[in-house]
């Protein structure tokens, strides 16, 4: 690593810079507040609830962004804790 | 025809004002009838960076409220024929002047010049509003810092909203010292975050606090770094191909080195 960074090729503090820069622009770009994530979250827990079990503390959403051209997208990631039948009477 | 070209940022600080006077300054040195209006009502500078600020007699609130006529308030250069500027008002605050009257001041001064510039205040209120509400083309000046290209990036945003779909960058106060270290963003780094094109890059330059000392536009001095990068810029708004500054070409041994492989 001692002789990369000697030849410069080491990556300086600008990719924290850009990384953290992406993270804020994501949201801003979004215009999506965490208060409304939160509301989203909450919403989306009870729609699913009535259909399945789901581990409402390990329910993770934010905002991310597609890799090849970088459009925000909703992630999701929401634990079954149990697949109940859903009544239809 | 005509172009009116709003010059903005957000944050303040990055350089508006000094990139007006010498964007100005530039398209005047080119030949072309420039009037640069300085919409920062309350907060005016425009007048100083060009060493104006002793012949302000009437501004920009006294032209919309008809105390008097647009050619009474224009200003001419101390150098350039053809370059006028429209003070803004210092005791007014940014409400003085409405979209409505800046659209129909920048219609009467097309038909006497090429390009009308606007010096547009920091922020995203009210007098930003005014500001870009004339404005057909928008530059955008930030620096390689992580709240000025935020902030310039909530302008790209805006800018679209009304209709100005293409903004170009210019990446101002740029250290190829610590881009080449990895400590500061290059203007491709800026680039490919704001995703809008590229207008110019200017690097860090003392000139620029000399030039600004004396009241005389850094485009005007033919040592000036930075002054370079804005005649360079000034000839890209008026139509000319002209290559970016390769900002690494001050190589060091290494990059020689890789440059004899590669040829």
């Amino acid at each position: 690593m001692d002789i990369l960074n000697f030849l410069g090729r080491q990556h300086g503090t600008k990719d924290t810079a850009k990384d953290r820069l992406k993270f804020v622009l994501i949201h801003d770009r979004a215009n999506c507040s965490t208060d409304l994530l939160e509301m989203l979250k909450n919403d989306i827990f009870k729609v699913i609830s009535n259909y399945m079990e789901i581990d409402e503390e390990e329910l993770d959403m934010q905002i991310a962004t597609t890799d090849n051209d970088g459009t925000p997208v909703l992630y999701a990631n929401i634990p079954i804790k149990n697949i109940k039948k859903k009544n239809n009477a | 025809m005509s172009e009116v070209i709003v010059i903005t940022s957000g944050k303040g600080g990055v350089g508006k004002t000094t990139s007006s006077a010498n964007l100005g300054t530039g398209l005047a040195m080119l030949g072309h009838k420039v009037v640069l209006i300085d919409a920062d009502i309350g907060l005016r500078n425009l007048d100083v960076v060009l060493g104006l600020e002793n012949r302000i007699v009437y501004d920009i609130v006294d032209v919309v409220d008809g105390n008097c006529r647009v050619k009474q308030a224009l200003i001419k250069d101390k150098k350039y024929e053809s370059l006028f500027l429209l003070p803004a008002a210092q005791t007014k605050d940014k409400d003085s002047v409405s979209p409505q009257q800046m659209i129909d001041l920048c219609e009467t001064l097309k038909e006497d010049f090429d390009y009308i510039l606007i010096d547009c205040p920091a922020g995203i209120e009210q007098g930003f509003k005014n500001a870009i509400a004339a404005a057909s083309k928008a530059i955008v000046i930030t620096t390689p810092e992580i709240s000025a290209v935020r902030d310039a990036d909530r302008v790209i945003g805006l800018l679209h909203s009304i209709g100005i779909k293409n903004p170009l960058l210019v990446l101002n106060r740029v250290r190829i010292d610590m881009v080449k270290k990895g400590d500061m963003m290059s203007l491709d780094d800026v680039a490919e975050i704001l995703a809008i094109d590229i207008l110019g890059v200017v690097p860090e330059d003392e000139s620029i606090v000399i030039s600004t000392n004396k009241g005389e536009p850094a485009v005007l001095d033919n040592k000036s770094e930075a002054g370079q990068a804005f005649r360079n810029i000034s000839k890209r708004i008026a139509g000319e191909k002209v290559e970016l500054i390769d900002l690494n070409n001050t190589s060091n041994f290494f990059s020689t080195f890789k440059n004899l492989f590669k040829n």
